[in-house]
């Protein structure tokens, strides 16, 4: 695919219930998975898929993306042609806005658009986890002629109220082909879920992008695809495996604690294609001769000799000892002292909790203790 | 162009590394794992950029696939850099003649022209064999302080060791006045630790000068050193304190993975300052089970552990099934301990297999299973025994 397809990840969303997780970082660039963060997984199935050409576009909270992506070295996308693009909003003459939505946003990066050289574009939000391959779904885009096909999972049960934005429901044909959409629907709706991914030719976008500026036009979904169903043709595409999708706190929470299922883990890190992220060099995870540890994802670098249970621990994280640590995502480079009991907390990145401290939260309303807080 | 650097390393990384068997049949010595993540030739090399050396020349000979693959352009420790780097110097024919490094010394003589490249004022020899950290920055400020000709690492080993070691005997001053190799009756402890800093144009007129001696064995240690000393050059001792383990034979290699778990290591992986790099893999973080049991260990990334694991180092990908026990052990990258498996006091080499239910090892001596083996279930390894991988 890296003659034909290059990728745009659209790392601005918002309207999200994210909380203070998303204070000073956006949503893409949210720690998952003990070692991971969000955008690292639409990264590495476009690296996966062939893409060599793909740029990042972020609109607001950028440095932690930044400092994250670097020269796209871990993705090998530091390459003397093609290779990562970070295309922070500026204004220019082309595109004087305050980038209010993704339509400007991307109208931001024209001459990056104009100037690439493959002929379709794979554009993708940054707040979805899985792992696949666009292969498939590149090979069908061009079997039925689409104008877009878009990548959706199959979600049964309901959302949550709180759980609802920017949820996309689609309805479609006995040939895939999407007759109708809803934003923000009430749950039992459709039960096809897009995954905010949407493979198209690059003249098209350019021209609805530029004809949904001049409408004043926000959201390529809700603006553009949705009201022109009719003329466009609009395909959808199956995703069969795991998706995590991040909305709101608890989703965040929840996200992490599927982490801790063996299907989960097999489905995102076993199927044979890698998942690339920053790499630190940390030692291995040091356990002490007082460590339990029970159903738990621990990055390298930790130093623990507490009581860990079903947990998230990302990289160089130090529990101490008499310290218990249940139903939690702790951080990166976070550090909880002795004798301390924590359940159902979310500790953004270095974190100190002092000795003998008790934080608890449960599990639709985790306790967040944020970014460098000392509790 | 010339650039100069103050100083190259050159780390003699041909060592067979005899005495670790299994473990070396297909590696050389400075490619054995170590720590959960680690090569030997990890410590020397992360040393060398954080002691502000970034043009290191790696002399390979024996087995040294694996060695050239691991050192690549040198990214992994960061020296990757515009002049200078990490070069893989294996031995080469020049002109209508080649030969093998018949000697440490010999090593460097034929690598004169690289080191030329840089026309350093110094040379720093290392070799691939030993595992510690060490600011040779201080080393080679010493040297320059003292206005030697050559420099010598040494530490203190007990006195009862002694005669195991070549042994510095040095007047108050610490100016080497006499060099003895594995003293039966040693006159003191200071044990070199094969760690040079000479003056490079002095020691390349050793290096030719030695060349041409037919009856040398092109050591640095038997001919190099006695050499200048006899000659009166002014050679000093630089005493070295803290952790410094040769890993050369099983047992050495087995208590060296064993201290990394005691309380307070004297070795700190964890050092902000002093990180050792090795090479980072694609793996995601590592589980352990609802059932599972972790305590005094050390675990690299994409472990499974489901099963009971004590006083061991697990390297990436490791996975204890249920109900298998390993205890006091060093189970290498992506090795397999089926369900119900014992594994107690033994060294298990990388991509092994041990069966359901098998027994390795017992609480004597250690046992060794090489790359790639399969143990059937319920077979018996018993201790100190020695399987050796298929020739590669």
């Amino acid at each position: 695919m890296r003659k034909e397809v290059f990728g745009i990840i659209y790392a601005g969303e918002e309207n999200m219930d994210l909380r203070e997780l998303i204070n000073k970082r956006s949503v893409g660039a949210l720690p998952v998975g003990g070692r991971y963060r969000v955008i690292d997984f639409v990264l590495s199935n476009m690296v996966n898929s062939g893409i060599r050409n793909i740029a990042v576009v972020p609109r607001k909270k950028y440095h932690s993306m930044m400092d994250h992506l670097g020269s796209g070295k871990e993705w090998d996308l530091n390459r003397k042609s093609d290779g990562l693009f970070i295309l922070p909003p500026y204004d220019s003459e082309e595109n004087h806005g305050n980038y209010r939505g993704m339509v400007d946003t991307l109208n931001g990066a024209a001459s990056y658009l104009r100037s690439a050289s493959q002929k379709y574009c794979l554009l993708s939000g940054a707040h979805t986890v899985y792992n696949d391959s666009y292969r498939a779904m590149f090979q069908r885009h061009i079997a039925t002629g689409a104008d877009i096909t878009m990548m959706y999972n199959v979600e049964e049960g309901d959302a949550s109220g709180a759980d609802r934005y920017e949820d996309l429901r689609l309805a479609t044909d006995s040939d895939g082909r999407i007759v109708d959409m809803k934003i923000r629907a009430a749950a039992g709706t459709y039960n096809k879920m897009s995954m905010g991914i949407y493979l198209i030719k690059k003249d098209l976008l350019q021209y609805l992008l530029d004809d949904a500026a001049s409408r004043s036009q926000l959201s390529l979904a809700a603006d553009v695809i949705m009201n022109n169903l009719g003329s466009l043709k609009v395909y959808g595409f199956e995703h069969k495996g795991y998706v995590g999708r991040l909305r709101s706190v608890s989703s965040y929470y929840k996200l992490n604690m599927d982490f801790l299922r063996p299907e989960v883990q097999q489905d995102l890190f076993y199927s044979g294609r890698n998942v690339y992220t920053k790499i630190k060099d940390e030692p291995p995870t040091k356990y002490g001769a007082d460590a339990v540890i029970k159903n738990s994802l621990i990055g390298s670098g930790c130093e623990i000799d507490g009581t860990v249970e079903n947990c998230v621990i990302f990289r160089g994280v130090k529990i101490a000892k008499g310290t218990v640590v249940k139903d939690s995502v702790i951080m990166q480079s976070s550090e909880i002292y002795s004798n301390s009991r924590l359940a159902n907390v979310i500790l953004d990145k270095k974190v100190t909790v002092r000795p003998n401290t008790t934080l608890a939260g449960s599990r639709e309303y985790p306790v967040i203790i944020p970014k460098g807080a000392n509790v | 162009m010339i650039v100069k650097k103050r100083c190259v390393a050159m780390l003699l990384a041909g060592g067979q590394g005899s005495r670790l068997y299994a473990l070396t049949q297909n590696r050389a010595k400075p490619a054995v794992p170590y720590g959960g993540k680690y090569k030997i030739i990890d410590f020397p090399l992360s040393n060398c950029i954080h002691s502000g050396i970034d043009t290191v020349g790696v002399l390979t000979q024996y087995e040294p696939l694996e060695l050239n693959a691991y050192i690549g352009n040198g990214a992994t420790w960061d020296l990757d850099v515009m002049s200078g780097g990490a070069y893989v110097l294996p031995p080469y024919m020049k002109g209508k003649k080649g030969e093998w490094y018949s000697g440490t010394a010999s090593a460097i003589y034929q690598n004169i022209h690289f080191v030329e490249q840089y026309d350093p004022e110094y040379i720093l020899v290392l070799s691939g064999d030993h595992i510690y950290t060490m600011d040779y920055e201080k080393m080679i400020e010493y040297h320059e302080r003292s206005h030697a000709d050559a420099t010598i690492a040494v530490m203190e080993v007990p006195m009862e060791e002694a005669s195991r070691f070549g042994i510095m005997n040095t007047d108050p001053e610490m100016r080497i006045v006499e060099f003895e190799e594995k003293p039966p009756q040693p006159k003191n402890n200071l044990a070199s630790m094969g760690i040079y800093v000479f003056n490079w144009q002095k020691v390349k007129d050793y290096l030719i000068k030695d060349a041409q001696d037919p009856d040398s064995s092109n050591d640095f240690g038997k001919n190099i050193i006695p050499n200048m000393l006899n000659n009166g050059e002014k050679m000093m001792a630089y005493l070295f304190q803290g952790y410094w383990k040769d890993v050369g034979t099983i047992d050495s290699l087995w208590e060296a993975n064993m201290d990394l778990l005691k309380e307070k290591p004297e070795l700190d992986l964890h050092d902000d300052s002093w990180r050792i790099y090795g090479r980072n893999l694609i793996k995601p973080p590592h589980y352990i089970g609802a059932e599972a049991q972790v305590r005094n260990s050390k675990l690299g990334d994409g472990c499974q552990v489901m099963g009971q694991v004590e006083n061991s180092i697990l390297f990436p990908s490791v996975v204890v099934e249920k109900g298998a026990v390993v205890r006091d052990s060093v189970i290498m990258q992506d090795t397999v301990i089926k369900a119900g498996a014992r594994v107690t006091r033994a060294i298990i080499d990388e991509e092994a297999t041990i069966g359901e239910n098998a027994q390795v090892g017992g609480d004597g001596k250690i046992t060794v299973i090489g790359s790639e083996l399969t143990i059937a279930p319920k077979a018996e390894i018993k201790e100190g025994e020695m399987l050796y991988p298929q020739a590669k």
